[in-house]
């Protein structure tokens, strides 16, 4: 087992006296899929929000490659290498697609604004070196062919590789991934899937929260259930799948006698 | 790329050759001066476009930095002796630190409370230029000694035209090369999503900072300009809250994210006041009534819409 990656520890924030996440402890590894599934509502996207610095926690800690990063804001952690996609798309609507993709590599652009308003040659160079990165990762999320288009005229299923190439610009350790696969229809989920693996076989972590129960058991390397803000199982796809308690969250005690009769 | 640069080039290009023909049109001295007066309108809205159309912040109180602009060159040549180009480069400075310290924290504030927070420090520039009379002249204003270059007096709105041109044209160089930058990138990012930047690894504040100061310097500079030209400034007509407000129109009627919108904003407000008298009472309905007609039809400002019509995609 090698050193982990991300680590919470006892991760909690409460909304006027409710707490939306309770306790999480979690562990990622690099080059893995950690999965966090549960019924809406659970704190899925709340976690992430609390990893990724946009909220701050009431309490617990984060960690990110052993350094205690709790409450860093999320462009502090962007430079320590944790990137993440949204739920609801956070694209740059008005932007080409590959000028999106270029706004991820900024915390390798090291050229001043001085530099920027003579155009000198270095920021020309430079230029030209996030161009050729992007142009690569549109190719490898499959959107090479819409490079120059504006990203407001995309479909729903480029933006969300979209923000995956844009996310992965950045060169993260860690990468969260907030349902990629809503709304997409069953190749662009194949794509996705695609484009995960081959992000999780770069050495990256990969911390995913998705609705499609299919795609999640397939891909991930350890699964978190979470139900009410609180961890409710965890363990490998298997582990959680047979795990009655799960069953019971998402359908009810109703839904666990239907499923014990199947 | 080649085709970001070549375009570019022609926007700059198109602009140099129009301030070096337009001249031979002009039959008299006053059209130097509107022409003048054109230039360095639009050379302080491709600054406050940048903060607006790119950055997506908005300023009402950006005459105050025009103000600094101005009354730096006529307070520093007439009262402390200083040679009037280092009056200006120190006014720009000024406008720069100003914009910093007061850039810090109302730029935390979003939409309509950051218009309201510049608006009021718009206001508060102009009421101490018109309140400070031992150094600036008060309500009235104050004379600007000639700008004297190698013993060589500058004077006449034809010099001015082409001195204000190369301003101009120096502005847009430095703007399209910004935008087309990670500075460029970083902004109208900020613009769209502010999460997304900073996910990014964009620091939003900084980089809303370093635009409204650039933006403040290009006003600045445009107010020495102004003060040059006119030979005569008052707080109100370089500082004045209709001035913002003026600055903010050309912004939004040429079109937001435009350069070149910019400098037609700027033109079609300076000249149509002044084409408009013919209709004399009628002159200010007029006005409104073509900027409002204007924005109906081409609502994304003129060349912005204009450039969409022509690609076909309507406005």
């Amino acid at each position: 087992m090698s050193f982990p990656l991300l680590e919470t520890d006892n991760l909690s924030i409460a909304f006027g006296g409710i707490k939306a996440v309770d306790s999480v402890s979690l562990t990622v590894q690099p080059g893995k899929i950690h999965s966090i599934i549960g019924p809406n509502g659970a704190g899925k996207t709340t976690l992430f929000n609390l990893i990724s610095g946009l909220y701050q926690p009431s309490s617990g800690r984060v960690k990110l490659g052993g350094e205690d990063v709790t409450g860093l804001p999320p462009e502090q952690l962007a430079r320590r290498g944790l990137s993440r996609s949204f739920q609801n798309l956070q694209i740059f609507f008005r932007m080409s697609a590959c000028d999106n993709v270029m706004v991820g590599r900024h915390r390798h652009e090291k050229t001043s604004m001085l530099g920027h308003l003579f155009a000198l040659p270095s920021v020309r160079a430079e230029n030209a070196r996030s161009r050729d990165l992007a142009m690569g990762l549109l190719e490898r999320v499959g959107l090479a062919g819409v490079a120059n288009k504006e990203a407001g005229s995309l479909s729903y299923g480029a933006l969300k590789r979209l923000e995956i190439a844009r996310a992965l610009a950045t060169e993260p350790r860690i990468l969260l991934l907030d349902e990629p696969a809503a709304g997409c229809n069953a190749i662009e989920t194949e794509e996705i899937d695609r484009v995960i693996h081959d992000v999780a076989k770069s050495g990256i972590a990969v911390l995913l929260v998705e609705h499609d129960m299919r795609l999640v058991m397939r891909i991930s390397d350890h699964v978190l259930v979470l139900e009410r803000g609180k961890s409710l199982v965890s363990g490998t796809p298997e582990t959680v799948r047979n795990d009655p308690r799960v069953i019971t969250a998402y359908l009810g005690t109703f839904g666990t006698e239907e499923a014990n009769r199947a | 790329m080649a085709r970001l640069a070549s375009s570019r080039w022609s926007i700059v290009l198109g602009l140099a050759i129009v301030i070096a023909a337009l001249p031979f049109l002009f039959p008299s001295n006053y059209y130097f001066r509107v022409a003048a007066i054109v230039n360095i309108f639009a050379l302080a809205v491709v600054g406050l476009n940048l903060l607006m159309g790119y950055a997506g912040q908005v300023s009402l109180g950006h005459a105050g930095f025009m103000g600094i602009g101005a009354y730096s060159v006529a307070i520093g040549s007439a009262h402390f002796k200083l040679h009037g180009l280092l009056a200006m480069l120190i006014g720009a400075a000024l406008a720069g630190l100003v914009a910093f310290l007061v850039g810090r924290p109302i730029l935390r504030l979003k939409g309509h409370y950051l218009a309201v927070a510049t608006l009021g420090f718009g206001l508060l520039i102009s009421m101490a230029l018109a309140n400070e009379a031992a150094w600036t002249g008060g309500p009235d204003g104050m004379g600007v000694p000639r700008l004297e270059i190698l013993g060589y007096r500058l004077r006449g709105p034809d010099t001015w035209y082409y001195i204000s041109g190369g301003a101009l044209l120096i502005g847009v160089i430095l703007a399209l090369n910004l935008i087309e930058s990670p500075t460029g990138r970083a902004m109208r990012a900020i613009h769209d999503s502010e999460i997304a930047s900073r996910v990014a690894g964009i620091d939003v504040a900084a980089y809303k900072l370093r635009i409204f100061v650039l933006s403040a310097i290009y006003a600045s500079v445009a107010g020495s300009l102004m003060a040059f030209l006119n030979g005569h400034i008052t707080p109100d007509g370089t500082a004045g809250f209709l001035r913002s407000v003026e600055l903010v129109t050309m912004v939004v009627l040429g079109g937001m994210g435009s350069v070149v919108g910019a400098i037609v904003g700027a033109a079609v407000l300076v000249i149509l006041p002044q084409a408009l008298t013919i209709f004399h009472d009628y002159e200010h309905l007029m006005l409104g009534l073509i900027i409002m007609v204007s924005m109906i039809l081409l609502p994304r400002g003129i060349v912005p819409s204009l450039l969409a019509r022509l690609r076909g995609g309507g406005a």
